[in-house]
């Protein structure tokens, strides 16, 4: 009896173990606890190019992270990239002119949606759209256009 | 060259007809698994021998997996100035691929090889037949509570070996290498899904588990009741068990991390 109650202990602590380990991966490692779908909204803008923009890149306001990217896809009416942005809903004070712009995290770094502020009254709701844009810098685009315009300004 | 065609005929019909033999003991001890419940004391034995005695070599792999890890991410990431990556680089590969996979590899060595060698001996004493001569089914008193044994144990353990390497990684990246503790771990949440990273790698390795649990009891089953047939049905778990976990891995990672 005392055999089995100690293999009874072991396999208890095993378990434990093991539901300890799936837990500390939830929560600690991945993203499960800071941001949930539940409560967030969700706002679109469109851009002229979205660059390398992709789902779950992060939205941020004035350098903190307030959202993600939820979707995008192209308007093949209008030539646009339409993003959807899902914001965590704590942060629904975020005036309706607000400026949207893809901006790069460093040199190499990967790219976000920037939120910059206007000064409008009105809130942005849920399902709501951002009119001002700014789109991704490419950076072959902008080398090519300073190298044309050196070159023209040789002559 | 007549001779030659017909060993290949022969080979791959007999391969043939053992799979079809594996997957009949697959269905008998499935069914079987249901008339476990009842008896949960031969289901806890069976965990004590399969999962809490191959713990310590689970947890012991995963720290040094995750401090090499940690190490050779380190100097890989410095180049780019991207130590503070580091955490995301240990969890990503940990999570997604080194944990499922070593883990199921070090449990078909530690704990397949074991109920290969146990049964197969079990058979070549006859135990098998005594129990079916007492109107015992063998399946469901011996097979289907090992079964199911090592069906649970291995998510569990896969789950240890990713955790512990991760904290590995950490001990060395910042008590070591001096990468920024929180700079560790917040990228890694930053990164990490839940639903994309440690969903998967749980369902990867409970496929595993069910592999390397089917193929070592089998193996065992089918084994030729001598003491060489057994030895080579322990090698013959080891080596289709570590085919079998490295191609469903290609497989279920090309299926679950293919579109990014």
């Amino acid at each position: 009896m005392q055999h089995t109650s100690t293999q009874d202990t072991l396999v208890g602590l095993f378990v434990a173990a093991g539901i300890v380990g799936l837990f500390f991966l939830a929560l600690q490692v991945s993203n499960l606890s800071s941001f949930t779908e539940q409560n967030s909204y969700t706002v679109t803008a469109r851009f002229e190019n979205s660059g390398g923009l992709k789902v779950k890149s992060p939205v941020s306001a004035a350098g903190v992270k307030i959202g993600k990217v939820s979707a995008i896809h192209f308007d093949p009416k209008t030539y646009e990239s339409v993003v959807q942005l899902s914001i965590d809903s704590q942060y629904n004070t975020l005036p309706d002119d607000t400026t949207a712009s893809v901006f790069t995290a460093g040199l190499l770094g990967e790219q976000y949606v920037n939120l910059e502020a206007g000064g409008s009254e009105e809130h942005l709701k849920d399902g709501g759209k951002i009119e001002i844009t700014q789109s991704a810098i490419i950076l072959e685009k902008a080398l090519g256009q300073f190298l044309f315009k050196s070159a023209e300004e040789k002559k | 060259m007549i001779e030659f065609l017909q060993q290949l005929g022969i080979k791959t019909r007999t391969s043939f007809t053992k799979l079809g033999r594996g997957t009949f003991f697959l269905l008998q001890t499935m069914s079987g698994v249901l008339s476990v419940l009842p008896r949960p004391r031969l289901l806890l034995n069976q965990m004590h021998s399969i999962g809490v005695l191959s713990f310590l070599i689970i947890t012991i792999s995963g720290l040094f997996v995750g401090m090499v890890l940690g190490l050779q991410g380190y100097y890989t990431l410095s180049d780019f100035g991207a130590e503070e990556s580091l955490g995301v680089m240990v969890a990503a590969s940990l999570v997604r691929e080194l944990g499922p996979v070593v883990s199921a590899l070090l449990f078909a060595g530690r704990a397949g090889s074991a109920l290969t060698a146990e049964i197969g001996l079990m058979k070549a004493t006859e135990q098998l037949s005594g129990m079916e001569m007492m109107a015992v089914d063998p399946i469901k008193r011996i097979i289907s509570p090992r079964f199911l044994a090592g069906f649970l144990s291995m998510p569990l353990l896969a789950a240890l070996f990713s955790a512990v390497g991760i904290i590995g990684g950490q001990l060395v990246g910042s008590g070591l290498l001096g990468v920024d503790e929180g700079a560790y771990w917040s990228q890694m949440q930053a990164k990490l899904d839940f639903q994309d990273d440690i969903i998967n790698g749980v369902i990867k390795s409970i496929v595993f588990g069910f592999v390397a649990s089917w193929i070592a009891l089998f193996e065992g089953y089918d084994a030729i009741p001598t003491s060489e047939g057994v030895s080579r049905a322990t090698t013959r778990t080891v080596v289709n068990s570590a085919f079998s976990i490295l191609g469903l891995d290609f497989i279920l990672t090309t299926l679950m991390f293919g579109d990014h």
